[in-house]
Order: structure tokens, then C-alpha cells, then sequence
């Protein structure tokens, strides 16, 4: 993201207005152009919610568990592309926002998240509430602060925002004393900041661009890789202009989704442990692959010796934000570091002037030979029975909402299901955590989309063991009126455990079985919301657009769904992605 | 390989705890690590000792400069510099040990600054094999305590590492 795609602050002249750290936040939340502050307050932040109570330029929203509060804020920014803001307080809040700033951490999520802390007096003495919020979050964060004393407060959270949105993004936290936020100081926020420790390259090198070009003109057998890179670095538009200009094949990742169009002829669906043959075959063993905003990580290129001695003679290139992306498990040829939109774009136009044009009696032999790997047609599942196949209830919402909804997911089968099944033509529409792969993070996602996007279908495709990591916020989407749309595919098993435990632990279901699970249509109900039980493939369709056509409720559907149908393809893990067992083999 | 890295780290809380973290949870090693003020009081110099592949040290130094309160990161071995490491050691000194100590101590060129009836602490600079041929030219039963201070490098001649 370049700096200039940060919001930009009013320049604001030389105050002279005493404001108290609390009021400072507000104003520099003001000034960030921030729409929602998700929190939940407690001691510590009481001066900062006395704050929030007076004034208008921001809506807070009160989520049930402070974990929730930071999924939220994290998709918002995902689904915006603006940071997104969450408040806790000290102790407890900011343990239980762990699991939120990592989970947005390991998927680069742009997020400012504001904790309370114990009076500075106090710090180190084992306050009521006291954690050493800089030590638990340094880790996760792309960087913190501890603010002690108010002068520094304003500056610190501009920092705060431009470390955020800038480079590779990140969450950044900011620790506030109870009495920084009540102490008071000369307010001047700063239009623009300057650190000589931070200054994110954006602009790629020219010559290895020219490099670029040459090696991709001269691939008989080439591959277009694309991450989430390129989706947070808003490159989804030059990604498809420069695929469709040379006419390549290409795959996104998990996290790339809606990078380039999932119904376009030219895209080979997702790749990685339970991505396609074509897409598997054709990465294996191109000659040329060009990787935008990806990291080659263990869940997409499996076992990296396997990938690297099995076709030793592949060139790749690869675009990255992060110089520390590039080289980290697989050896790259011409690394590119800067901004993906700005590299793209001089990409594509220097082979708009380049005399040369792509070897197209070799690529048309390579796409042949795709086509054979994609009539193997591996993501085919078996229809015609009286139980639910989870994937036909994703392939009928991508009907219903005629794909262009806003799918959240939380982790497991269900999450790879809607991966494969729900083609996503738009960037910034599929909402998962890929990284750190987060139970729990599917309705609190679904809540930032709602809020961010209120007209938009948003749909939560959950299974039954993660929708009740986070069920408590069904009572915040009840608050907030939010019509979301949750698609639970219940088999009663934790599904993705369970199929490991079928392929490589001898069929034992140590602990994966849901026993106990609650009526969720009476849950649902009792929350004020709509529940719906469905049990038979021919009334998927029909609920779909029962619950979709009610546009001012929340309809929570459960899809009783077939206990032991499996993802597939699958790469077993330390495989190489060439590697996989298909659904015929079994 | 052993490598030198020399880091100008902002003089800020956390920042070394930040450098520390980070070798820890990625799995790198640290020989040793040193870390006080420069000339420039708002500016830390750190040197770290470490070892690894090259692939490994690139990691590090791409890893390290991506953390916000680093300034710059340089690997000294990538080109000509000096090295130094700080060691004192108290010994058992009495009856004969005591002139045979001084005048080992005096081959090292080491200086003996503090004694008393039974004990000499002994100071010592130079690199780290120097220091480890003076503890091994030392009888071993005579070492009381040892204390280095790991090693410290700049750049020969006009490598100058600034801000």
C-alpha cells in the first residue's frame, strides 16, 4: 500500500486546545476518517469511553468478547482496504484480543488497536488488571507502543496509523496508561510523519523489471502464482489486465481469492493442499513462474526440497512488498521488492512496448496439456443421495447470491469448501483467516463486512465446532440489527481433524466428534434471530432463498450435512503439492 | 559461518527485547549480543554474534531490518574490520601461582587491576580466540569466575555505518 492510499488528516494548524489524552484519541481516530471503533471497555479505557459517550464523528460498537472486537475491525479492514480500529482495556481485554491481532498479523491486516493500561504509577506492580501488554503483543504486532506521557500521545497514533497501512501491512497497538488518557496537553495532530528507522520501499527496480518481462516472454511452459499480496496491495485490476495481456494460466492462493477472476477460462482454480491438479501440475512444472504477493508458504508449495528438486530448471520471479518474503523457502531468480500495483503497472507496460510477444505455439501446447490435467475435473463430488453434500450448499449460495456476496469463513473443511466451490470474480469479497487459521473468526467477520458493506449479502459459512468459538456475538448482531447470513455445515465432527485422523491415524476419531450440540435454530431464535433446520438436498436451494430474500433478518440456517465426506485434493503434509490423493483414489 | 552483525538501533524501550524476541522465535542463534549508547544519545549500537548459512543470515538481516526500531543493520563480514571482546577473570593467587599468573598475563598483554592477598581479576582485550588461548594457557583449577562482554567490530578505514 503506498502511503498516498492512506487516509489522509486534515493539516492541522498550531493548536492551542488542552485536551486530555482521551479526547486526543477521539480526535486522532477523527482524523484518520475512522467509521467504527469495535471495543469493550473496562477500567483502564473508562477516561477514553467517557470520550467516546461525547462525540459523534465515530460509531463504537459493543461486541461480547473482546477477541470478536478484533476479528471485526480485522474485516472491515479487509473487506475496506482501510485500517480497521478496536479498543480494549488492560489485563483480560488485551489476552483476549491476542488471538485477534495474531490472527490479523499472520495475514498482514492494516488494524490500529488501542489498549488501556494501569496508571504508569502502577506498572510492574502487579496492578489489578496489569499485563505487560508491550511483551504479550510484540510477537504479533508489526510494531507496539507503551505511551507514558500524553505529549506524545497524538504523534504516536498517526504513527501508529502510517506503520499500519504502509509497506507490508500489520496491526499496531497502542498502550495507554489510565492516567495518559486523563492527563492533559496542547493538542496538535501531525498531517504527515517522518521516521528515519521506517521507510517501506514502494517502487520496484526498473532493471529487474526488464528481467521480468524477458524471462516471461521467453517461458514455453509458464505460471502465474498470485497471494493475497496482491489483493491488500489493490493490484486485483493490473493482475487481470497483465494475465489476460499474455495469456497465461493462473491460480491464487487461499488468501489471493478473487485476485483474479475465478470464472475466467484462464484461471485454474486455487492451488496449494487442497487446490486443483491443474493448478498443482501446471505450478510444478512450469519453467517460468512469475509469483505476485505470495509467500510460497507450506500450505500452497508443500514440502519446498520436493518443489525445488522436481523441476530444478524453473525460473521464478516474484513480486513481494517484504524484502523478507522473497528467497525465505524457495530460491528466486529476480526478486522484485516495492509496491505490486506500481510493479505491475510498469510491467505491463513495458511489454506493451516490447517487440516481442509470448511464444504462443508453446504456451497453446502447455495449455493442452492443462486441459488434460483440469479433465480430470477433481473437484467433481458425488450427487444424486438423500444427504446434504456440503459443497452442493456452496455451490447453491454462489447461485443465490449470483457470487457476488461477501463469504466469510471460519477454519476447517468448511473454510476449503467454500474456497473451492464459491468462485470469487472480486477481490476483497472472501474473508478467512489463512495464516494463522483462526476457529472462531467467521461471525465476527461477517459483522465487520455487514457494518462496512450494510446493503451487501454477507454470508458466514461455518462448521458447528467454530461457530460456537464465537456464538456470544450473535447477541451483538441482535444489537446492531446486522442481517448476516449464517451457513453452518454441521456433520457433527470437527471435521478437518477427522479426516486427518481417517488418512493418517488409523481411522481413530481421538476427540473430534461434537457431542452435546445445542438446538441451533431454537439458539438462533432465542437471540431474536431466524432459525432454520435443513436436512435434505432438495431444500437447499429453497432455504438459500428464503433466508437471503429476508433482508432485515439474521437467518441462521443449519444444513445437516454428510458426516464423512472429505476434502479433496488433498497433500498430505510434507508432501510435495504434486503429490496429491484425489477423491477417486479412495 | 560466524557472522558480525552491527545494528543502530533507535534508543527506545523494547527495542533490544524486540531484536532478542526475534531470534528467539524464529529459531536463530545468538553467540553473543552487546548493546549500549552511541555518541548520539537518541541512537544504540548492538552487535550480535551469530552463526548460520548464508541463506539463514540473509534471513536475519532481512528480519531484522523489518523491525521499526532498527535504523540500519550491516554484516561486518561482508567486508575488512577490527573486532574486540572485553574479558576479566578473578583468579586463586598465592604462593608461586601468583608470579606465574602476572607473567602469563603479561605475554597477553593483559592487565592485572584489582588484587588482593589471594586474588588477582585480570583484564583482557582482543578477539575471541585471543581470550580463549588465555584461558587455556590459565590452569583451569585457578579460574575462580570468568566475565566477557562479547565481541564489539567497526568497518576498517572509510566503512563508516551511520544513521
Amino acid at each position: 500500500m503506498k502511503l498516498s492510499d492512506a487516509p489522509q488528516s486534515p493539516t492541522t494548524a498550531e493548536s492551542t486546545e488542552m485536551l486530555s489524552g482521551a479526547e486526543i484519541v477521539c480526535r486522532a481516530l477523527k482524523a484518520e476518517g475512522v467509521e467504527f471503533l469495535f471495543g469493550y471497555p473496562g477500567g483502564a479505557v473508562l477516561v477514553i469511553y467517557d470520550e467516546i459517550y461525547k462525540q459523534k464523528a465515530f460509531s463504537h460498537i459493543l461486541v461480547r468478547h473482546e477477541q470478536a472486537a478484533l476479528h471485526a475491525a480485522d474485516a472491515y479492514a479487509r473487506a475496506t482496504g482501510k485500517p480497521g480500529v478496536a479498543l480494549v482495556t488492560s489485563g483480560p481485554g488485551v489476552t483476549n484480543a491476542v488471538t485477534g491481532i495474531a490472527t490479523a498479523y499472520m495475514d498482514s491486516i492494516p488494524m490500529v488497536v488501542i489498549t488501556g493500561q494501569v496508571p504508569t504509577h502502577a506498572i510492574g506492580q502487579d496492578a489489578f488488571q496489569e499485563c505487560d501488554t508491550v511483551g504479550i503483543t510484540r510477537p504479533c504486532v508489526k510494531h507496539n507502543f507503551l505511551v507514558k506521557d500524553v505529549a506524545d500521545l497524538a504523534e504516536t497514533i498517526k504513527k501508529a496509523f502510517y506503520i499500519a497501512t504502509t509497506g507490508r501491512p500489520g496491526p499496531v497497538l497502542v498502550d495507554i496508561p489510565k492516567d495518559v488518557s486523563a492527563a492533559k496537553t496542547l493538542f496538535h495532530y501531525p498531517a504527515t510523519v517522518e521516521m528515519r528507522s521506517y521507510r517501506p520501499v514502494v517502487k520496484g527496480h526498473a532493471g529487474q523489471i526488464k528481467k521480468a518481462m524477458q524471462m516471461l516472454l521467453g517461458a514455453s511452459r509458464p505460471m502465474i502464482y498470485v497471494g493475497g499480496g496482491a489483493v491488500l496491495g489493490n493490484a486485483a485490476e493490473q493482475v487481470t489486465e497483465l494475465v489476460r495481456m499474455l495469456g497465461f494460466p493462473c491460480t491464487n492462493t487461499l488468501m489471493g481469492l478473487g485476485a483474479y477472476p475465478a470464472s475466467d477460462k484462464q484461471f485454474v482454480g486455487m492451488l496449494g493442499m487442497h487446490g486443483t491438479v491443474e493448478a498443482n501440475m501446471a505450478m510444478q512444472n512450469s519453467d517460468v513462474l512469475l509469483a505476485i504477493g505470495a509467500r510460497f508458504d507450506d500450505r500452497v508449495i508443500g514440502n519446498p526440497t520436493h518443489f525445488a528438486a522436481g523441476n530444478p530448471t524453473r525460473k521464478i520471479v516474484h513480486i513481494d512488498i517484504d524484502p523478507s518474503s522473497i528467497s525465505k523457502r524457495v530460491k528466486v531468480d529476480v526478486p522484485i521488492v516495492g509496491d505490486i500495483k506500481d510493479v505491475l503497472t510498469e510491467l505491463i507496460s513495458q511489454l506493451k512496448a516490447a517487440e516481442h510477444k509470448p511464444d504462443g505455439k508453446a504456451v497453446a501446447a502447455w495449455w493442452k496439456q492443462i486441459e488434460e490435467w483440469r479433465s480430470k475435473d477433481c473437484l467433481k463430488y458425488k450427487t444424486g443421495g438423500d444427504i446434504i453434500k456440503p459443497q452442493y450448499v456452496v455451490e447453491k449460495l454462489w447461485e443465490v447470491t449470483r457470487g457476488d456476496a461477501y463469504v466469510t469463513s471460519d477454519v476447517g473443511q468448511h473454510q476449503m469448501w467454500a474456497a473451492q466451490y464459491y468462485r470469487f470474480d472480486k477481490p476483497r469479497r472472501w474473508i478467512n483467516s489463512g495464516g494463522l487459521g483462526t476457529m472462531g473468526v467467521g461471525l465476527p467477520y461477517a459483522m465487520g463486512c455487514k457494518f462496512a458493506f450494510p446493503d451487501a449479502d454477507v454470508a458466514c459459512i461455518t462448521g458447528e465446532g467454530s461457530i460456537q468459538m464465537n456464538i456470544q456475538e450473535l447477541s451483538t448482531c441482535k444489537q446492531y440489527h446486522l442481517p448476516i447470513k449464517i451457513i453452518l455445515l454441521n456433520n457433527r465432527y470437527l471435521g478437518m481433524v477427522r479426516q486427518w485422523q481417517q488418512f493418517f491415524h488409523g481411522d481413530r476419531h481421538s476427540e473430534s466428534y461434537m457431542d452435546a450440540l445445542p438446538n441451533f435454530k431454537m439458539l438462533a431464535e432465542s437471540y431474536g434471530h431466524v432459525g432454520m433446520d435443513i436436512e435434505k438436498p432438495a431444500d437447499v436451494e429453497g432455504a438459500l432463498k428464503e433466508a437471503f430474500a429476508m433482508k432485515e433478518r439474521l437467518v441462521f440456517m443449519n444444513f445437516i450435512t454428510d458426516q464423512k465426506e472429505n476434502v479433496f485434493p488433498m497433500v498430505p503434509g510434507g508432501k510435495g503439492i504434486s503429490e496429491m490423493i484425489l477423491a477417486e483414489d479412495l | 559461518m560466524r557472522h558480525i552483525l552491527s545494528l543502530l538501533v533507535e534508543n527506545e524501550a523494547g527495542a533490544l527485547s524486540r531484536v532478542a524476541g526475534l531470534f528467539s522465535a524464529r529459531g536463530y542463534n545468538i553467540e553473543s549480543l552487546t548493546v549500549a549508547p552511541t555518541e548520539d544519545a537518541t541512537l544504540s549500537r548492538m552487535t550480535i554474534v551469530t552463526t548460520g548459512s548464508d541463506e539463514v543470515i540473509e534471513q536475519i538481516t532481512k528480519q531484522v531490518n523489518k523491525l521499526v526500531d532498527i535504523v540500519k543493520i550491516v554484516d561486518l563480514n561482508e567486508g575488512k574490520h577490527v573486532e574486540r571482546e572485553l574479558m576479566l577473570v578473578k583468579v586463586r593467587a598465592v604462593g608461586k601461582d601468583r608470579e606465574e599468573l602476572k607473567r602469563t598475563a603479561d605475554i597477553f598483554r593483559a592487565r592485572v587491576i584489582d588484587l588482593t592477598e589471594k586474588t588477582y581479576v585480570i583484564e583482557l582485550t582482543g578477539t575471541g580466540n585471543k581470550l580463549d588461548a588465555f584461558l587455556e594457557a590459565l590452569d583451569r583449577s585457578l579460574i575462580l569466575e570468568t566475565v566477557r562482554t562479547g565481541a564489539c567490530g567497526l568497518g576498517r578505514g572509510e566503512w563508516i555505518i551511520k544513521a
